[in-house]
């Protein structure tokens, strides 16, 4: 037998938080290198599993597959394909960042306050965050992915709940208000979600007899395991639900801003880049796959959905005056063009698509660790209390700078590649749809350039006239991931090659072609 | 004799004990009335196994025992420190289970 | 030799990337550094053009396959660069007066104390601009055009302490990106038909596919060029970009990427060919902004938004030569060349003169000044002298050619274009006189107003930067600033002359664009006879205003047409009432709608559930007794159900 690799990833994380979580009261630092440490072994081992997965093999590759369950069927069953080891990538090269970011976000403070805030917690808790997610992203056992899909609310719920800056324009009181307030929403909406899609999870064992991806969708393409159009119908909304709460999609989204706005960056960039992202992962991976023809049946609407949160998720990010709730909202644009891609049932779509979780991932953790920095600074996320920031420190200014540009995909910088697949994608199946959301990127021009213009130009305000500029560790997170952006822009090709395969077994099990060229079409 | 008037009486006690809950306030008469339930249980539990030629009801009656024998010393606890603080054994005295 | 192409951008590149990253170390060499990339990049271009001219004409093509870019499925995108004759024209163009006007910021910017990354900028657009006219298709174009929108918004935004500065910033990004959305669909649009957008196949393939979709792509790459070369209605943005540091608006804003439309609509030539209705579209576009944008420019007391309006025209120019088709590709590029030259210069000029004055625009706060600027003034009156055509000097040869290609176009529509063009050149002559008259001839308007005036408030915070406001002593700029000048007032002389005996440059152009000759109505003679009698008119009435008179320090009133010319023609205030206050009252009312509505739901069912639950739990009174009650009632329920259904 060999080595289980998948196994492996995200075991390691796991038993990190729980090392982490046992690091003396007292010995902070030791815990927050540990945690470093732990983060940086597991982005080794997911690169291992990135270089040696070979994209023209088979679909699911390093499989394990262990009995667990035996009287329900359920199996530990893992296995990754491209779209997989792309996520999984992108999740196991954030965690270092977001720890690195969050170094000090979780120090008791020194006067004051009765709250304690556990240092070794707010690591663990990370940690446990990457291993629920890197599992969810290995699972093709449909009960497993379930299990982790809902377990990774409850560090999160704990993240976001438990530790918040202390910016708040109404005070300390407000702020834990306002927190638990937000924590509790995200919890309900995602327990919401995951509850209906337990029921579908159980309508699809009383269906298949097991809750195996790869043998229900062999199944289902040979003809042995027949669905009526209305159980398949019923089947998918209990899915594509909860995976359209945590995406978010619009009318689902409200609690993406709250969350956000509420939690310390990292934590906000763990939600949006990394966590969020485990729902559209599972869109492409179970909706469609599953349930091939309930996803056609649903495309129209789902596509009209995406729609409004694209336009409606950027005219929001204008009218916002917090910077935090700002990147939200302009995250839930993006989900919007994720989903679109997914849906728009074409290579370049789907491909776009990924490619976008992986693009949007980055970009907004840019954006969002810059803005926290920026927020640690000042104590504020009203915009209105910036001004003039690149004057006193122009290095935060010109990284705050690229990150914006990414958010709204300027090229040369990897979010113009997948938005620009995405948009093509849509628009060779349905040109109305595509050139709407074409407009998305005037706006997201709108919101970002606002929020530059506003924060970093013009004369330089008191309040951050002693603004000091980047530290190296602040520096050390941002300029890896512009790097990343500006790579992934020029040469996008290693992370397309290893996904595109991938899309191409998608699109066979939704049975839809690319539209051939009109020229083409004539010859 | 007929097993099934074993099983009257036992629906008598039951009843008796029923109706004792229902309408006593002092918890000490209360918690006989428990017990007289739970052997009104016991008596119909044997009844059973000797209608039906096995072991399974003798030994569920043993079981109810033992555990009636552990909630007694458990109960009884909970009344006498009742008692100390409120000084009545009056159960609707003891109404702090609500929101 | 194709080998080469790639480090054509890979210089500038460079010096962008080492100027921005490399701090504060490089302050005291960045600006040479800068240079001699850009220069660096131009000796290259030199190099291959040598090369392609000892080639035959059809044989000139070079193009360099460096890896492939975007590969999914159907969709390829590659980096792939092409150098022919018509993007080798811009590349000379680009580097020769980009060189130039490095070396001359190596002055103007002096005193700027983040001049390093002035430089860094200015590398950023050249590597970007040259990626726009190499690519050898349309989406790496699509990152060239997008590039010279962040290098444009970078430095018009330069000051970013002014607000206004940020603000024109901003606006010219965001206008661009309408233009800009455009192109994406006209991207889309190829993929759907073609299945590439690749130059080479999708021209090819152009005869096979229908005349509305023809169209479509068409008019959509229209509307990015209204985006990027200022036309309207996408023009806004050009007037306020002149915030941005002079050499910025002399490179940028005058002489290469707000031509980068033109350079598109000739690029797609084969498609503009193929679907009349969108090259009707181009005329009209071009007709109607070379008259706006020459009409701004009469009224405008700027001096660099005087320039400006005339730069939206003379692109008019361009566009309206574009939109003809094979008549007119050659001229368009042509007129575009002279025009780099001869519109740098001025703006050079320009910028001479506020080095000399202070940092002030307000022409009425000049006068006079050919004495103490005679180098400024006779280089800017030999760009002045090209820009309206006066004979043998660059202009008139493009300008001219234009006009007559406008009338060649033949029918109704030839008359209204051939007729607009001709307007267009008398106004040309009436507002650059004006200009000229303003700043070097009449009274020394700047002594009796020493203090910058107040209508102007962006001067501010530019003097702040370089100086205090003192009464200004117009002095000549160094060396450094002079040469750039010189050299393209040569330009501007001779280009037009040299590029027009024998048809040169048509013979160079036309294996790329094509050639026809049209069938005028009116002789060449005519035309020319009558555009110099118009040029004349022109400048005839600027003299009878501004020579003869004299100038007021403070602008009258004015007529209503002056005063919405001031104004930019109202299409500022149409944009802020329309798409501002309309935008922010749309994203005000969807806060309110997100917050109220779709949070309101969810907000309203939490607390529903809890008012039920409030309800509820009156049941749970405490008494031990009633619990009993409701345990045995549920006990007695199921029994009795039990029984129930073994009896059904």
């Amino acid at each position: 037998m060999s080595f289980p690799l998948l196994t492996a990833t995200a075991v390691l994380p796991a038993v990190g938080a729980i090392a982490t979580a046992a690091v003396p009261a007292a010995q902070r630092t030791a815990a927050k290198w540990l945690a470093l440490v732990v983060s940086l072994a597991t982005l080794a081992l997911a690169a291992v599993v990135a270089f040696r997965f070979a994209p023209g093999g088979a679909r699911y590759q390093f499989t394990e597959s262990h009995a667990w369950i035996k009287d329900f069927g359920v199996r530990y069953e893992l296995g990754v394909d491209g779209i997989a080891v792309a996520l999984i990538a992108l999740t196991a090269l954030l965690i270092p960042f977001v720890i690195l970011a969050g170094w000090h976000d979780a120090d008791p403070m020194e006067t004051g306050s009765r709250r304690w805030r556990p240092t070794q917690g707010f690591f663990a808790l990370i940690l446990a965050v990457e291993a629920m997610v890197i599992l969810s992203f290995e699972a093709t056992d449909v009960f497993l992915f379930y299990i982790f899909f809902e377990a990774m609310l409850i560090p999160m719920y704990f993240l976001i709940g438990g530790f918040g800056d202390h910016a708040h324009e109404h005070g300390e009181q407000a702020a834990s208000t306002q927190r638990s307030y937000a924590a509790v929403k995200f919890l309900l909406y995602n327990l919401v979600g995951g509850l209906i899609m337990l029921a579908a999870v159980i309508g699809l064992y009383v269906q298949a007899g097991n809750f195996s991806l790869p043998e229900i969708v062999q199944a289902r393409a040979n003809g042995s395991l027949h669905m009526a159009t209305g159980t398949e119908r019923w089947l998918f909304l209990g899915f594509f639900f909860a995976f359209a709460v945590k995406a978010p999609l619009w009318p689902l989204h409200t609690w993406l801003p709250n969350a956000m706005g509420e939690a310390t960056a990292p934590v906000a960039v763990l939600i949006t880049a990394v966590v969020d992202k485990v729902g559209t992962f599972a869109m492409l991976r179970f909706c469609l796959q599953l349930f091939p023809e309930a996803s056609k049946w649903a495309t129209p609407v789902i596509l009209v959905l995406a729609l409004i949160s694209i336009i409606y998720g950027a005219l929001l990010a204008v009218g916002q005056r917090d910077i935090k709730r700002l990147v939200a909202y302009a995250s839930i644009s993006h989900f919007g063009f994720i989903i679109l891609g997914i849906f728009a049932m074409t290579t370049q779509g789907q491909s776009g698509a990924t490619l976008y979780m992986v693009n949007h991932g980055i970009s907004t953790a840019a954006l969002m660790l810059v803005a926290g920095f920026l927020i640690s600074r000042r104590g504020s996320r009203l915009i209105a209390d910036y001004g003039g920031v690149q004057k006193v420190a122009p290095v935060l200014a010109g990284t705050f700078l690229i990150g914006g540009l990414a958010t709204l995909s300027l090229p040369g910088l990897a979010p113009f590649v997948s938005e620009f697949l995405v948009l093509v994608g849509t628009f060779t199946r349905h040109p109305a749809i595509g050139i709407i959301a074409t407009f998305g990127i005037v706006l997201a021009a709108l919101y970002t350039l606002v929020l530059y213009q506003r924060t970093m130009t013009g004369p330089v305000k008191t309040e951050v006239a002693a603004m000091p500029d980047l530290r190296v560790r602040e520096l050390l997170v941002i300029a890896p991931l512009i790097a990343l952006l500006i790579f992934l822009g020029v040469y996008p090709k290693p992370v397309a090659d290893i996904v595109n395969p991938a899309v191409r077994h998608t699109m066979s099990d939704v049975h839809q072609t690319d539209p051939k060229p009109e020229v083409e079409a004539a010859k | 004799m007929n097993p099934v008037n074993y099983l009257y009486l036992a629906a008598l006690l039951f009843t008796i004990g029923a109706t004792g809950v229902l309408i006593r306030r002092n918890a000490i008469v209360v918690f006989m009335c428990i017990e007289l339930m739970l052997n009104a249980c016991n008596l119909a539990f044997v009844t059973f196994s000797r209608m039906h030629g096995n072991l399974d009801g003798q030994i569920i009656a043993f079981f109810t025992m033992v555990v009636a024998a552990a909630e007694v010393v458990v109960g009884l606890a909970i009344i006498v420190s009742l008692f100390r603080t409120r000084h009545s054994a009056s159960v609707d005295d003891a109404s702090l289970m609500k929101l | 030799m194709e080998n080469l192409i790639a480090l054509l951008i890979a210089a500038p590149l460079l010096g962008a990337a080492v100027l921005l990253c490399g701090g504060r170390r490089l302050d005291a060499v960045g600006h040479w550094i800068g240079t001699v990339l850009a220069a660096a990049s131009f000796v290259l271009g030199v190099v291959l053009f040598t090369g392609m001219l000892g080639k035959a004409a059809d044989h000139r093509t070079l193009t360099q396959h460096l890896f492939s870019w975007i590969p999914v499925g159907g969709f390829q995108a590659d980096v792939t660069f092409r150098l022919d004759q018509l993007s080798m024209t811009f590349v000379l163009l680009i580097t020769g007066v980009g060189s130039l006007i490095h070396l001359y910021s190596v002055g103007y910017m002096e005193h700027d104390e983040r001049r390093r990354r002035f430089f860094g900028y200015l590398n950023l657009f050249l590597a970007a601009m040259l990626l726009l006219v190499l690519a050898d298709n349309y989406l790496l174009l699509y990152v060239g055009w997008e590039g010279v929108g962040l290098a444009s918004y970078l430095l018009i935004g330069f000051w970013q302490h002014k607000p206004s500065a940020a603000t024109a910033a901003k606006k010219a990004f965001l206008v661009n990106r309408v233009g800009d959305m455009g192109l994406s669909i006209a991207i889309m649009l190829m993929f759907t038909t073609f299945g590439t957008f690749a130059f080479g196949p999708v021209f090819a393939d152009v005869d096979r596919t229908g005349q509305g979709k023809l169209t479509a792509i068409g008019l959509m790459l229209l509307l990015a060029a209204c985006g990027k070369s200022a036309q309207v209605p996408l023009q806004s943005w050009l007037g306020d970009a002149m915030e941005g540091p002079t050499p910025v608006s002399a490179l940028i804003h005058a002489a290469t990427m707000v031509t980068a439309g033109v350079y598109l609509i000739v690029r797609s030539g084969a498609i503009f060919n193929a679907a009349p209705d969108a090259q009707l579209a181009v005329t009209v576009v071009g007709a109607v902004t070379l008259l706006f944008g020459a009409i701004v420019g009469c009224a405008k007391d700027d001096i660099k938004k005087a320039l400006a309006g005339s730069t939206m025209s003379q692109i008019g120019y361009m566009v309206l030569a574009a939109g003809l088709g094979p008549i007119g590709y050659v001229f368009a590029i042509m007129h575009l060349v002279t025009h780099g030259f001869f519109k740098a210069g001025l703006f050079l000029g320009a910028g001479s003169v506020m080095h000399g004055m202070n940092d002030e625009v307000d022409m009425r706060r000049y006068g006079g000044l050919r004495k103490y600027m005679p180098v400024t003034f006779v280089t800017f009156g030999l760009g002045y002298l090209a820009i309206i055509g006066f004979p043998g000097l660059s202009g008139f040869f493009s300008k001219d050619k234009i006009i007559e290609a406008a009338f060649a176009k033949g029918g109704t529509e030839g008359w209204i274009l051939g007729g607009a063009a001709l307007l267009g050149a008398a106004i040309t002559a009436y507002y650059m006189t004006r200009v000229m008259l303003m700043t070097f001839f009449g009274e020394e308007r700047w002594r009796n107003a020493p203090t910058p005036s107040p209508a102007e408030p962006s001067v501010e915070p530019a003097a702040e930067t370089r100086g205090e406001h003192a009464e200004p002593h117009p002095h000549e700029s160094p060396g450094v600033m002079t040469i750039p000048m010189i050299v393209l007032a040569f330009g501007s002389v001779f280009a037009g002359g040299l590029f027009s005996v024998g048809d040169r440059f048509l013979r160079w152009l036309e294996p790329v664009t094509g050639h026809s000759e049209g069938h005028s109505p009116v002789s060449a003679l005519t035309v020319t006879a009558s555009t110099l009698v118009l040029l004349v008119v022109g400048a005839g009435i600027a003299y009878a205003q501004y020579g003869r008179r004299p100038v007021p320090a403070v602008a009258p009133r004015g007529s209503l047409l002056t005063r919405a010319a001031r104004r930019d023609l109202l299409q500022d205030d149409f944009n802020h009432v329309v798409l501002v206050r309309g935008g922010e009252h749309l994203t005000r009312s969807l806060v309110y709608v997100d917050h109220t509505l779709v949070d309101g739901v969810v907000n309203g069912t939490a607390a529903s559930v809890g008012g039920l639950s409030g309800r509820l739990r009156r049941l749970q009174n405490g008494y031990a007794r009633s619990y009993a009650v409701s345990m045995f009632g549920g006990a007695a329920v199921l029994v009795a159900l039990t029984l129930l259904m073994r009896a059904v």
